[in-house]
């Protein structure tokens, strides 16, 4: 793919091979773009932009073609005034992913460079300058403004990609997509132990900038699209929307008491990437009636899509997570919109440690004897699990209840990460029932993480 | 205004530059102008229902509208300039400005919306009027006898920036490192009572840091949303730092809310001798800038040019710390703090509550006055303040004592 940009001839000239497996996509997105009403109300206005969206295994661009009024703006050098080597953070005291592979020269490669809706390497590196880490969390410490910033930062994501999914190449590996629910094996918990189990994921609606570099419009417009879909779920899937802007107190509560409501992000990590602009605008929960599917918009990712209920029926859950996410993709392609996904990193999202099924996967499950072998760490880490306390990511067990959940999120498809959960579960009920009966417990072989 | 971009741009004529003729990117998410173009401006429009700040009781669709496509020079857009203002719809106890300049050229290429909240903050000030400079000491009349007993410190602070670069909104890491490089190198040359040191945030040791604490120098990461949603904490402790004289008494702060924070303070009432101090560094300095070719951003009709649009003009607070126990708790007392031309906050600062009876009382205004009629004020109505409080204390009326309005 070639793209080279004339400063004084003002105008984009770009090269594209297109292999044919792809024209298909291509042809979907101009009938998206005719579709959808809104752009068709910029075709039809003065400027003449035309949109050619290009995605595919390997090379990816998008290219703005514009007439002779307009300056180009799209995949255009950036102006310094000052040399990489001035601009260059101070990442001595860093501790995340992105400082360990942000050497100057990559730096000194990337920073002129943007995607063709403008975002930058400063842009996408902020959060990691901003938030040198922990020295126990290894954070990512970057994140994607849009779908082509893994492209065309590739040079950095690529390392970060690799060293946060434990070894996954997105060079020359592919990533396996599968959400056929019925592969799944067992999947049904022994209510003693597991309390609740819960899926969770995220989509991006491909096309809209995200949420650290989507403009007001652009969120709404996300909002639209995802609400309009899903007042077409049918059967246990229907539900409502409640908008963050215009809820009752009444409905605000009810969430709130249905551990539902998500708050303004006040998590620095988050806070510094620009995800909060503008906050609440044109964010909303939405959730069926029986408040076993549950959509987050516009929060960290376009979606998060959560699938739940109390007891041990993954599998139910699962199954009701499949036939969501399928129906909502459906929906949404009836409108000439689809998810942002490639074979090489699977559904794209804002952070790089949710690509690739973006899904955790996990159970509340009481485990008084396991939790307190020493063992257990090491049998959690060989069943690929791992742990955190029930009040998410940042937070400590209470009593004995552990939220036990996949590790892995790119390599392996959601069948796959699921049947691990429900198999490594399972095992852990076993420990727990042997040490039970006084009975010794076995650290399991470590099982295989790319299949 | 010209701008040291200009040369960069080759043939682009770019003082005000319109659509995207301008490569420069921002650095907080609202980089691609181009790409809004593609939607209305209704449909990029802020949701400002719930708002109480300057920007949201002037900003209209139309006025978005007009001026949505423009650019400085460097890149800063409308949506840049209000984004402080759309992330925080209001404060508690104070009317916020709700928008920020990102470089000088803001107040010219966006004036449609910050004149209008110049004129709101700034009690009336026109785009058509001239601001007053006065940084001649000699010209206070007093203010080396307000009563100790109740007059604890006293302090003047201005701020500073830097003609050529981009204001903290905005900056680069590379811009920000050089004015760090340029007021270190002229604050060194700084002598006399001037003469002192500086401290980097990131390379203070331990001791130092503490040291500045106890002195209550060190100023923190900004954790006020105010600041934060404007992107001024960028990159912290990159390029921000503390520079202080041998005697405590004047000392700078470098890339926190502006490029350069100026204050000269001390104990005790002698608010004669803090502004002498602050009035003699501040020409110094700027001298030191001149002779490395640098000016401050000034102009004839904002004066001082700041990141906030409160702060235009002098940029200045003068105050004190003054104990008015009886006179706090009197039902006029706002009215005469008003009358006054004086504005009350807790020791702490600006988001803070008073403590045991000791306020911070000084000037409300900013721009319109000059820095020596500002100081006057103060003078003139906390010695009056005094004089009400021990009139209370002993147990008379303060009614004859009722100012005028200044």
């Amino acid at each position: 793919l070639i793209v080279s940009y004339h400063r004084k001839k003002k105008k984009i000239s770009t090269f594209i091979y297109i292999p044919s497996t792809f024209i298909w996509r291509v042809l979907v997105c101009f009938y998206r773009v005719k579709m959808a009403s809104s752009f068709a109300r910029v075709l039809s206005s003065k400027r003449k932009v035309g949109i050619l969206s290009l995605v595919g295994a390997g090379s990816l661009t998008v290219g703005f073609f514009l007439n002779k009024e307009q300056r180009v703006n799209a995949g255009a050098h950036v102006r310094r005034i000052y040399p990489p080597s001035a601009e260059y953070p101070d990442l001595r005291k860093h501790n995340n992913c992105m400082a360990s592979h942000l050497t100057p020269a990559v730096y000194a490669k990337l920073c002129d460079k943007t995607t063709p809706n403008g975002y930058t390497l400063d842009l996408a590196i902020q959060t990691g300058v901003d938030n040198p880490g922990h020295p126990f969390i290894k954070t990512v410490g970057m994140v994607a403004g849009d779908e082509e910033s893994y492209e065309v930062f590739a040079d950095i994501f690529n390392p970060v990609i690799k060293e946060r999914h434990n070894g996954y190449d997105p060079c020359n590996m592919k990533h396996p997509t599968d959400l056929d629910s019925s592969k799944i094996r067992g999947g049904q918990f022994d209510e003693k132990y597991v309390l609740s189990s819960r899926v969770r994921t995220g989509r991006s609606i491909r096309g809209l900038s995200l949420p650290p570099a989507c403009t007001r419009a652009e969120r709404r417009e996300v909002e639209r699209v995802v609400i309009d879909a899903l007042a077409g779920l049918k059967g246990d899937l229907t539900g409502k929307y409640y908008s963050l802007t215009l809820m009752t107190e009444q409905e605000q509560q009810q969430l709130i008491d249905d551990h539902f409501l998500f708050d303004k992000p006040v998590s620095p990590l988050l806070t510094c990437a620009g995800m909060a602009r503008d906050w609440p605008d044109a964010r909303g929960i939405w959730h069926n009636n029986e408040k076993t599917f549950l959509v987050w918009v516009n929060e960290e990712d376009h979606t998060r899509v959560i699938s739940m209920e109390k007891g041990g029926n993954m599998r139910r859950v699962f199954e009701r997570f499949c036939k969501g996410l399928q129906e909502v993709e459906r929906l949404i392609q009836e409108k000439g919109w689809e998810f942002m996904w490639n074979e090489r990193l699977g559904y794209i999202l804002t952070c790089p440690s949710n690509l690739g099924t973006g899904l955790r996967a996990g159970v509340h499950v009481t485990l008084p004897r396991l939790s307190k072998d020493p063992r257990f760490p090491k049998i959690l880490d060989n069943l690929r699990l791992q742990k955190r306390g029930t009040g998410g990511v940042d937070t400590a067990a209470v009593g004995n209840t552990f939220d036990i959940s996949n590790l892995d999120r790119l390599g392996q498809s959601e069948v796959q990460l699921v049947q691990t959960v429900i198999d490594g579960v399972n095992y852990l009920i076993e420990c727990e029932k042997k040490l039970e009966r006084g009975q010794d417990i076995k650290i399991p072989a470590p099982i295989s993480q790319f299949k | 205004m010209h701008s040291s971009f200009a040369h960069l741009q080759g043939e682009e004529n770019i003082t005000e530059a319109r659509g995207t003729g301008v490569d420069a990117t921002m650095p907080f998410g609202n980089t691609h102008n181009q790409l809004k173009m593609n939607y209305t401006a209704e449909q990029e429009f802020p949701d400002l229902s719930q708002h109480n700040n300057h920007m949201a009781k002037v900003l209209t669709l139309e006025m978005y509208a007009n001026l949505r496509d423009k650019q400085t020079p460097s890149g800063f857009t409308v949506d840049d300039v209000i984004q402080t203002g759309v992330d925080n719809p209001g404060h508690p106890f104070i009317m916020t400005v709700g928008c920020v300049a990102g470089d000088e050229e803001t107040y010219e290429v966006f004036k449609d919306l910050l004149d209008p909240v110049i004129e709101d903050r700034h009690g009336g000030y026109k785009p058509t009027d001239k601001h007053k400079t006065d940084l001649n000491p000699d010209n206070l009349q007093g203010g080396d006898d307000l009563d100790p007993n109740y007059v604890l410190s006293s302090r003047v602070r201005t701020g500073r920036s830097i003609r050529g670069f981009c204001l903290p909104p905005h900056c680069s890491r590379g811009e920000r490192r050089a004015i760090e490089g340029l007021s270190v190198e002229a604050l060194g040359a700084l002598d006399g009572d001037l003469k002192g040191k500086y401290y980097a945030l990131k390379d203070m040791t331990e001791e130092e840091q503490q040291q500045l604490i106890d002195d209550h120098f060190l100023f923190d990461k900004p954790v006020s949303p105010l600041l934060l949603a404007s992107g001024m904490a960028r990159d912290w402790p990159d390029a921000r730092g503390i520079w202080h004289n041998d005697n405590k008494t004047f000392l700078v702060w470098v890339n926190e809310e502006d490029h350069l924070r100026v204050i000269s303070m001390q104990k005790g009432g002698n608010m004669k001798e803090v502004f002498n101090r602050f009035c003699t560094g501040l020409t110094k300095i700027e001298e030191l800038f001149k002779e490395k070719g640098h000016e401050f951003m000034w102009n004839e009709h904002l004066g001082y040019v700041l990141t906030c649009p409160s702060n235009l003009g002098t940029g200045m607070r003068g105050g004190v710390h003054v104990k008015l126990p009886n006179l706090s708790k009197h039902e006029k007392f706002g009215e005469i703090l008003k009358r006054l031309r004086l504005q009350k906050r807790g020791t702490g600062g600006v988001d803070t509550a008073a403590v045991g009876g000791v306020f911070d009382i000084s000037n409300a205004d900013r721009l319109g006055f000059s820095e020596v009629e500002l100081v006057q004020m103060v003078v003139d109505g906390v010695k009056l303040l005094v004089e009400m409080e021990k009139h209370l204390e002993a147990g008379q009326s303060i009614d004859d004592l009722m100012p005028e309005q200044k």
